[in-house]
């Protein structure tokens, strides 16, 4: 995590401030009365706070919990469900892997690994069931069961 | 009860009549002020000035009730004043801002001063003068950098220390004056001011050590039982504090002080609309004892002042600034930000009504913060786009 400096600002409240792994230079204004601000410093004058965004003590709840909700999320999506052998997972499609761009048939998957493709996710949409002749595309996300080891075969078999 | 009621029932009526249209008067006035983003501060002064003595419309109601009103309003201002604060930020304060504040002091207070005595005015009145000038309006500087969405800037904290620095200043500074305007012979002054200053220090110590203890006493209870508590521990200690010659305002403002936590947020939501009607009475009640013609005259040395402490000013924040390392756009904000003067100014100009020279003082006063408070604002808004004095950073990559 990267480091926090504390600033006091009396009569107002605290300012906390950390620079992001991107470099940006973030603070969090904290009011007295439990008001938040949240602030962005810009490299052509650093020391003016720009893209004020202003929060009741409810939103600053609101926000936490989406931003450590979606890490929990996060945390669920990689781990495999085990139901008495059978293993669920997410791999996704890279513009790298060499089955982008083909069907589902053409990488002859299930006789390779063992692990079948029950649903693909693209985007908003997810198509269930998928038939030979599906064509997956990058970024697809292919949802796939089978025993442990057969997706592991599976997810070198979409990596490579 | 009734009987005292029914005989003066007549002039009750009229007081009432008279007091309820002021107060519309000012509403309509702090609307119009926030609808101009600025403080109504000078408005409320215009229109004391307007039913004052030689005014357009002459108000007869009773000046005991309205002067001891205004002084209650100098006491809750003080104490919300305090209640922003906590001890660590003091201390935060005191340590990053003491140098910034020495030179805060000198550079302001000296224009007061020395006009003051160029005027030909009495020493005290001079002195008084010297902290008009000197203290900025913590009031209307946290209301510009809110306004302008400038909390979370670099410049900020070195900006909020110098007022803190200001603020705890005048715990030494109002003793002084009241020792001064006592007028008592030299040793007896010294005497005086030692005593405040120990019981200032003191006072101090003890509210913020005390504070967490205190502050859980009158945790429990409902709200109203908070409001009079608190009310009266502000008028109680403020009175104490004037007995000993310290000035009930700091005695109030270290009642604020003392207060923490739950207790500090609860008092500030109950005691913040009653500090703003009784505020405005004392605003009010300034400009209404001065003649609308002393102020006329006072315009064009106000007018001088202004140029002059608005540079000293900026050079203040100039200073402060560069010290946490802000660049010279920063310091040019931090600068400007500080211009305003206003209710301290009003406070300090209010102590000496009783001098020869008080009637010359409230009126120069008045039309500085009038000024002061309309000038700074505004130059605080448009302060990225004014001419910056050449920084050294820039000579060296225009060099290298």
């Amino acid at each position: 995590m990267a480091d926090i400096t504390e600033i006091q600002l009396p009569g107002v409240g605290v300012r906390y401030e950390f620079t992001t792994a991107d470099g940006d230079n973030v603070g969090v204004v904290c009011h007295h009365g439990g008001r938040r601000e949240i602030v962005v410093y810009t490299s052509d004058d650093p020391d003016r706070a720009h893209s004020v965004l202003s929060l009741g003590s409810d939103d600053s709840r609101t926000l936490s919990e989406m931003l450590g909700a979606s890490q929990v999320s996060e945390a669920m999506h990689a781990m495999e469900q085990r139901i008495e052998g059978l293993a669920l997972d997410w791999l996704e499609v890279t513009a790298e892997s060499s089955l982008t761009g083909r069907t589902l048939a053409d990488g002859d998957l299930r006789s390779r690994t063992g692990a079948s493709i029950v649903a693909v996710i693209r985007g908003e949409t997810t198509e269930p069931a998928p038939g030979p002749d599906f064509v997956l595309l990058a970024g697809d996300v292919a949802v796939a069961v089978g025993s442990p080891e057969s997706l592991e075969q599976l997810r070198v078999a979409v990596r490579s | 009860m009734t009987g005292v009621l029914a005989a003066a029932g007549g002039e009750v009526a009229l007081a009432f009549v008279e007091i309820g249209a002021v107060a519309l008067a000012l509403a309509m006035l702090s609307r119009l002020a926030g609808r101009m983003g600025i403080t109504a501060i000078p408005l409320y002064l215009l229109a004391g000035l307007a039913v004052g003595e030689g005014g357009v419309a002459t108000l007869d109601v009773s000046e005991d009730f309205i002067s001891l009103a205004a002084q209650i309003g100098v006491l809750l201002l003080l104490f919300t004043l305090g209640l922003e604060y906590t001890g660590e930020e003091l201390q935060t304060g005191l340590r990053t801002g003491a140098v910034p504040g020495i030179v805060d002091a000198v550079a302001n207070f000296a224009p007061g001063l020395g006009l003051g005595l160029l005027l030909g005015w009495e020493t005290t009145a001079a002195v008084l003068l010297g902290g008009v000038t000197w203290i900025s309006s913590s009031g209307v500087v946290s209301k510009v950098l809110t306004d302008l969405k400038r909390l979370g800037n670099r410049e900020t904290p070195s900006i909020l220390n110098l007022l803190v620095i200001e603020d705890l200043a005048m715990a030494i500074y109002l003793p002084v004056v009241a020792a001064l305007i006592a007028g008592q012979d030299a040793a007896a002054t010294v005497l005086t001011v030692m005593g405040a200053v120990v019981a200032v220090v003191v006072i101090l110590v003890l509210a913020i050590r005390f504070g967490d203890r205190l502050s859980a006493m009158l945790a429990g209870g409902s709200d109203e039982s908070l409001l009079l508590t608190v009310f009266g521990l502000t008028l109680l200690v403020g009175g104490l504090a004037e007995q000993v010659q310290v000035s009930s305002a700091i005695g109030a403002f270290l009642v604020g002080l003392a207060l923490t936590g739950q207790v500090r947020d609860r008092a500030e939501e109950l005691i913040g609309p009653l500090r703003d009607l009784f505020a405005a009475t004392f605003f009010l009640f300034f400009s209404f004892q001065i003649e609308p013609s002393t102020v006329a005259e006072a315009l064009v040395p106000a007018v001088g002042l202004t140029v002059v402490t608005v540079f000293t000013k900026v050079l203040s924040g100039h200073i402060s600034a560069g010290r946490s390392g802000i660049g010279p756009a920063g310091r040019m904000r931090a600068g400007t930000a500080l211009i305003a003067r206003g209710e301290f100014s009003i406070v300090i100009a209010s102590l000496g009504v009783s001098l020869a020279d008080g009637d010359d003082l409230g009126g120069l006063a008045a039309a500085y913060v009038l000024l002061t408070a309309i000038v700074g604002p505004l130059a605080a808004k448009y302060a990225d786009s004014l001419p910056r004095p050449p920084s050294r950073r820039r000579v060296l990559t225009s060099g290298g």
